[in-house]
């Protein structure tokens, strides 16, 4: 691709540190391309190999704990309510009833409009501490609407009360090689999480990995996400397939590790759609461990994005505590 | 508590059966050894798993004479879908007892059982079924029609990957038709003999393979015996040079797979996390006892110390440890002398200049154990960078350009492997092309496949093991145009004027044929 002249790009704060203050689309290109390649192979074997550790007794009981602490509890359909949202909180301030001892989730997510409900539903226990309220916007799963639009859709849902943004990067312009427009776009939502009070939403960046198609493609967004100001990079929307993958979210942690040696900074990740199982979601753990440290296993960094895998998790945690496997009739549905 | 000190998940022993000791497994029946019988320890814990005999030279007679007779009467005779058929039998077999095996292995010889049940089992199985389906298409082989098994093999293997090394050996030998004699490493005798147990499912027919057991005497008996017609070896140089001059001039066929020093290249454009898993699992494998391992890591200079970073960091969370841990990434060192060797060689490694690190693991006070240590600074004459230490020791010398990289790969008197890592197809091929190596991995290492050829330049050995090319170090073609194996063994063979009158019309001798078949190549 040629351009005829350079195009300047935000000056976003990393991306100029990192890049340079002359921060062109060129200069954005060069640097995305100059990344090491990704070998498909050997990464898949990595992950398979992590996936091999054998996750027993108290280290299976304080992961499945972990896990349930780590989960953005999440409900994303048309057919959405009020009532589904606040049954959802519910479920996320005391998954096991018969059990006063299991951990809350990490955060609730829920469609922009939705917030309010959750605000409402979640009441003293939405706190800086407490459970946290993420909106999806940016015309969420697509990403198809003019940038006012999904500029409005994150506005709308800071003001209402959320405390994260899941956005998701217009995968059309990455995959023709418009990196600058992505990064324009990242920085701008970035900003349109800014409150009133100065303090920013966390801003978390989905990639939607199944359409990005290659791991150098997983790579090069990943980076890009994190020099525009991304807290956390997400792999998937949950709505196309495949949403996460074991593969998929360790190269997403290399990259994370990456920059943390190179700038001391310490970005978050959150695979999202196809978890279901305690068995799957240790997996996670032990990848994020044994990739990044064991300091990641903490809500401010890494999150899972699922709606089924906390009851999974919690008949595990039953199976351990009382030494027999019930069934589905003794969790709750949300 | 943290979560990376996973709790423990050992596999349990409960699955094996061992007996107290272990006679020697001749003609279908375990009897009792004439020489003094020894102790197999775990090298883990330092305690006697059993009691293992030795054959003195009555009972390697006794073996081969066994063998020779399992060949004239039974195993020449039967047809190579018969062959075959038992071969299948025993592949199923190991997968059958894969758990049991990978346990015994982990215990008697040290390595981590993720290794025994992800890779050693499964390839031993492999092995099996790919050269099963060989037996009835020895005519495919490439040896013209109607090839000839040899007679009796001799085989001798190492104490590495001890069931894998007998795969390697028997299972070609079986489906050429060959009958075995083989003699498993001293400290490693344990899954040979559980082995032999599967043998006796499969009914293989009494004495088609003959297990002896001891020490390094045992094994020179029964290379030197008179009555084997196939020598193969696994196992270090030294030795392989021995067997080179005691069989020389003897018409025994040979096969050597000796030792290595590996060159594994890293070039600036590899795709940089794969690169040091690979790193990894080429020097790291199977505690570094391996004979094709990548011990000398070649750098590009302008990522050196980017890449050893890496490595640090990434061998910082290997696990070493109770090798039945499902979790252990490192086990133990397989012998007391074996560790010395180590040492000593390290030590050397320090004393010449190199840099040494080694990973900060806690050590069990019982068993031979080494921490992963990697020598930077090492120079191209360093002991370390020439010896083949076998062993969880890496040395990293670095290169400026591909050709000085290809000159310091070849520069070692072994040529067994190597490796390339780079995101760019042609360099690969480019290197690859001038590496004296039998086996060049690219973007990956230490993996294996029944299908693919194996074996060494220079001193790593001759012969090729594995796939097609595995089948040629067990078979004779039948004709008279190979005048080098020409009555070796033919009077023990059923040898028929039909087969060598029939061979005459088989361009299989380049010396008799050159001139009719250059020209029909080049027309074209």
């Amino acid at each position: 691709m040629t351009l005829t002249q350079p195009v300047t790009l935000a000056p976003a704060e990393r991306a100029v540190q990192l890049i340079g203050g002359d921060l062109t689309e060129k200069s954005l290109r060069l640097h995305l391309e100059g990344l090491s390649g990704v070998d498909a192979v050997g990464l898949e074997a990595r992950a398979a190999d992590l996936g091999t550790r054998s996750i027993k007794t108290t280290s299976k009981a304080w992961a499945l704990d972990k896990v349930i602490s780590l989960i953005d509890l999440t409900t994303l359909e048309g057919a959405d309510t009020p009532g589904k949202v606040s049954s959802l909180v519910a479920k996320a301030m005391t998954p096991d009833p018969s059990d006063p001892s299991t951990p809350r989730v990490a955060a609730v997510c829920v469609y922009g409009d939705m917030v309010p409900y959750a605000v409402e539903a979640l009441g003293a226990a939405h706190s800086p501490s407490g459970i946290q309220i993420a909106a999806v916007a940016t015309a969420f799963p697509s990403g198809r609407a003019s940038v006012a639009v999904k500029l409005a859709d994150v506005r709308d849902a800071v003001v209402a009360g959320a405390d994260e943004i899941d956005m998701v990067i217009d995968r059309g312009a990455f995959l023709s090689g418009r990196y600058g427009e992505v990064f324009d776009q990242i920085v701008a939502v970035k900003e349109a999480c800014r409150r009133d009070d100065g303090s920013y939403a966390h801003l978390k960046v989905i990639l939607e990995t199944g359409e990005l198609n290659t791991y150098d493609n997983v790579r090069r967004a990943s980076w890009l996400a994190i020099l525009a100001g991304g807290d956390f990079i997400k792999t998937s929307t949950g709505k196309v397939s495949p949403a996460a993958t074991l593969p998929v979210t360790l190269l997403m942690l290399q990259v994370v590790r990456d920059w943390y040696r190179l700038t001391g900074e310490r970005i978050g990740v959150k695979p999202a759609g196809g978890i279901r199982t305690s068995k799957d979601a240790i997996k996670y753990l032990v990848t994020v461990a044994e990739t990044v440290g064991e300091e990641w296993l903490d809500p401010h960094l890494f999150r899972f994005g699922a709606s089924s895998l906390l009851n999974d998790v919690l008949l595990q945690r039953q199976k351990i505590t009382t030494g027999h496997y019930s069934g589905p009739d003794y969790v709750t549905i949300d | 508590m943290t979560f990376l000190e996973y709790a423990p998940a050992p596999e349990s022993k409960a699955i094996l059966n061992l007996q107290k000791s272990y006679g020697l497994f001749i003609d279908g029946d375990f009897v009792k050894g004439h020489g003094t019988s020894f102790a197999s320890i775990s090298p883990a814990t330092e305690e006697k798993i059993a009691e293992i005999s030795t054959a003195n030279a009555r009972d390697v007679d006794v073996a081969v004479a066994a063998a020779r007779r399992a060949y004239d009467r039974t195993w020449s005779k039967l047809a190579g879908r018969d062959r075959g058929k038992y071969l299948f039998r025993i592949a199923r077999l190991v997968q059958e007892r894969a758990r049991e095996l990978a346990v015994a292995e982990s215990l008697d010889n040290g390595k981590p059982i993720k290794e025994s049940r992800d890779v050693d089992v499964p390839l031993v199985a492999a092995w099996f079924f790919y050269y099963a389906g060989w037996a009835d298409k020895l005519d495919y082989a490439g040896l013209g029609p109607n090839p000839r098994a040899l007679g009796v093999a001799a085989q001798v293997i190492p104490w590495n990957f001890p069931l894998l090394m007998l795969a390697w050996k028997i299972a070609p030998a079986l489906a050429a038709g060959n009958t075995v004699v083989l003699k498993p490493a001293e400290t490693t005798s344990l899954t040979a003999l559980l082995f032999a147990e599967i043998l006796q499912q499969a009914e293989l027919p009494d004495g088609v393979v003959n297990i002896v057991t001891g020490a390094g005497e045992t094994g020179s008996l029964l290379v030197n015996h008179p009555d084997v017609n196939k020598v193969a070896f696994t196992g270090s140089t030294a030795v392989g040079r021995a067997i080179a001059k005691s069989t020389a001039g003897t018409g025994k066929k040979i096969t050597l797979e000796l030792g290595g020093k590996a060159a594994n290249i890293v070039f600036d454009d590899a795709p940089i996390d794969q690169a040091i898993e690979g790193i990894v699992n080429g020097i790291f494998f199977n505690q570094g006892h391996v004979c094709c391992a990548g011990s000398r890591l070649l750098v590009q200079e302008n990522i050196q110390d980017e890449v050893v970073d890496r490595l640090k960091q990434r061998l910082s969370t290997l696990r070493l440890g109770d090798p039945l841990d499902k979790n252990t990434d490192i086990g133990a060192i397989n012998s007391r002398e074996q560790l010395e060797r180590i040492r000593t060689l390290s030590d050397l490694g320090e004393q010449e200049g190199a840099e040494r690190w080694t990973s900060d693991c806690a050590i069990p006070d019982k068993g031979f154990w080494f921490a992963p240590t990697i020598f930077t600074n090492v120079s191209t004459s360093h002991r370390i960078a020439r010896d083949e230490i076998f062993g969880p020791v890496l040395s990293v010398l670095s290169f400026r350009t591909p050709a000085e990289a290809i000159a310091k790969a070849n520069n070692t008197p072994y040529g067994l492997s190597a490796g390339i890592w780079s995101d760019k197809g042609s360099k690969i091929l480019a290197v690859a092309d001038k590496l004296r190596a039998g086996v060049v991995w690219a973007n990956t290492f230490n993996k294996f496949d029944p299908a693919s050829p194996f074996g060494g330049y220079k001193e790593s050995g001759y012969g090729r093991e594995g796939g097609r090319h595995g089948l040629a170090a067990y078979l004779q073609s039948s004709g008279w145009h190979d005048p080098d194996t020409r009555g070796l063994s033919s009077s023990r063979s059923d040898t028929r004027g039909l087969s060598s009158s029939r061979s005459e019309r088989i361009e299989t001798s380049p010396a008799k044929k050159p001139a009719k078949k250059s020209p029909k190549g080049v027309t074209k």
